[in-house]
């Protein structure tokens, strides 16, 4: 199983945790997995909206004790 | 004697300092207390009125006065920047190779853009966050003749309503030159909507329909090709241009990072006491602060009133009262003759108003009150 890397912008709020993973997914290699932590309820909104616009893979998105995880998959 | 040392001569380090002398004039007089500012320049630049240089409503030399004048006689004044923070024994190294020690210390060193970070942004846009790239952005406004504008925004960025305000003044400036049917404008943001603040966005989205200023949302500009007059956004999408207009992402200043005090130049700080985290002694104002707050004069001005509170009750014995609720205050111009505003804290959000001559004025008026708001005297 390949890791995923986590993209912690937890105590962040918007625009950052969509700022930090597009910084992230800048990085990563086409097909690489990453797991955004997030407690900003915006962002988590934010998020799936510039991941359908760019075209990567919305892998799951849950939330637990006002922690939104949002995992996406580079798909370009 | 207590030593309070504060590094940035910007409208938070001035607010504080000044509150400070108001406060404790009498432990001054006495020597039990000292307060001492260091800046990076003898001059003090009123950044908000950058704006109005780039529409030919202020001259560039209105907007500085010398920052000794500033500042209460009592206080110790020297341009000398600082390079290096050694907290762990309360001094910091400055230019000149002389050290300050201090009892406590506040940093507020403000944030700078950082056009470098987007490939062909610095050589193709315009922008209002220097003297000179203002007057630049004016003389460009001056001579178009019409054409395709385009608006890119990075964060964060200082002064949340700028987007707003030049798409606004540039509307109202082109409708008077009789150029508005050879104009169009593509305004973009890096968010969902058109405004990070959402009562703001739900306000100025109407108005740039009414307008007919088009819009695109997350937009995160990736390179701009000069050659080609293309922006091109992270998210794939293209906007074409024959005016650039930009709102630069910002960091903190180089300093901060050189001593490794907050990633990007923007130092961790508690939300209501603005101590630096880890640090009891080491407060943190305005653009400087990492908090998810609007980098803009007024947030340090209400900051710096609260720590000025506290500061001088630590420094005379006595323990901190007041806690920082994240207030700010900003005024947004909507065209070159009315203007709204938004106010709001941690709790509360803005609710904009319908924009107003009134409101206009007040800012314009502000414009000339802002120096005798650092001096404290409003």
């Amino acid at each position: 199983m390949s890791e995923v890397k986590i993209v912690d912008a937890r105590g962040s709020f918007c625009p950052g945790p969509l700022m930090e993973l597009i910084a992230a997914m800048r990085a990563a290699s086409v097909g690489e997995e990453l797991e955004v932590l997030s407690t900003d309820r915006g962002s988590a909104e934010d998020i799936p909206e510039w991941i359908k616009k760019v075209g990567h893979d919305l892998i799951s998105s849950s939330e637990e004790a006002g922690v939104y995880r949002l995992r996406v998959r580079k798909a370009k | 004697m207590k030593r309070i040392l504060i590094v940035g001569g910007g409208t938070g380090g001035t607010i504080l300092a000044n509150n400070l002398a108001r406060r404790l004039r009498h432990e001054m007089d006495a020597s039990r207390v000292s307060v001492t500012v260091l800046s990076a320049s003898p001059r003090h630049m009123y950044q908000p009125g950058l704006l109005y240089v780039a529409f030919g409503k202020m001259a560039a030399s209105d907007l500085y006065v010398d920052q000794e004048t500033l500042l209460d006689p009592s206080i110790h004044f020297h341009v000398d920047p600082v390079e290096t923070f050694d907290l762990d024994h309360n001094e910091v190294k400055a230019k000149s190779g002389k050290t300050y020690g201090y009892d406590y210390l506040a940093i507020c060193t403000g944030s700078r853009p950082t056009l470098a970070s987007v490939p062909g942004l610095m050589e193709s846009a315009h922008h209002v966050y220097t003297e000179e790239a203002a007057i630049k952005t004016a003389e460009a406004l001056r001579t178009f003749e019409g054409g395709r504008i385009a608006i890119v925004t990075g964060v964060p960025h200082k002064c949340p309503m700028v987007p707003l305000e030049l798409t606004f003044m540039m509307y109202d400036y082109f409708k008077d030159r009789d150029l508005l049917d050879k104009v169009s404008f593509k305004y973009t943001y890096p968010i969902g909507r058109v405004h990070s603040l959402e009562n703001v966005a739900k306000w100025a989205a109407p108005e740039f329909d009414r307008m007919g200023v088009s819009y695109e949302t997350l937009f995160n500009a990736k390179e701009v090709d000069g050659t080609q007059r293309r922006v091109h956004s992270e998210e794939g999408s293209v906007v074409e241009y024959d005016l650039l207009i930009a709102v630069p992402p910002h960091k903190g200043m180089e300093v901060i990072e050189q001593n490794k005090l907050g990633a990007s130049g923007w130092i961790p700080t508690n939300r209501a006491t603005l101590a630096m985290e880890g640090r009891d002694n080491v407060f943190v104002l305005g653009d400087t602060t990492n908090l998810p707050i609007s980098k803009a004069g007024s947030t340090t001005h209400y900051e710096a009133e609260v720590l000025g509170e506290n500061l001088a009750r630590l420094a005379t014995g006595g323990g901190p009262m007041r806690s920082y609720e994240g207030k700010v205050f900003c005024f947004i111009e909507a065209g070159k003759d009315r203007a709204t505003y938004a106010s709001f804290d941690y709790k509360n959000p803005p609710k904009p108003q319908p924009p107003t001559r009134a409101i206009h004025w007040f800012k314009l008026a502000y414009n000339r009150l802002y120096w005798n708001s650092v001096r404290g005297l409003l």
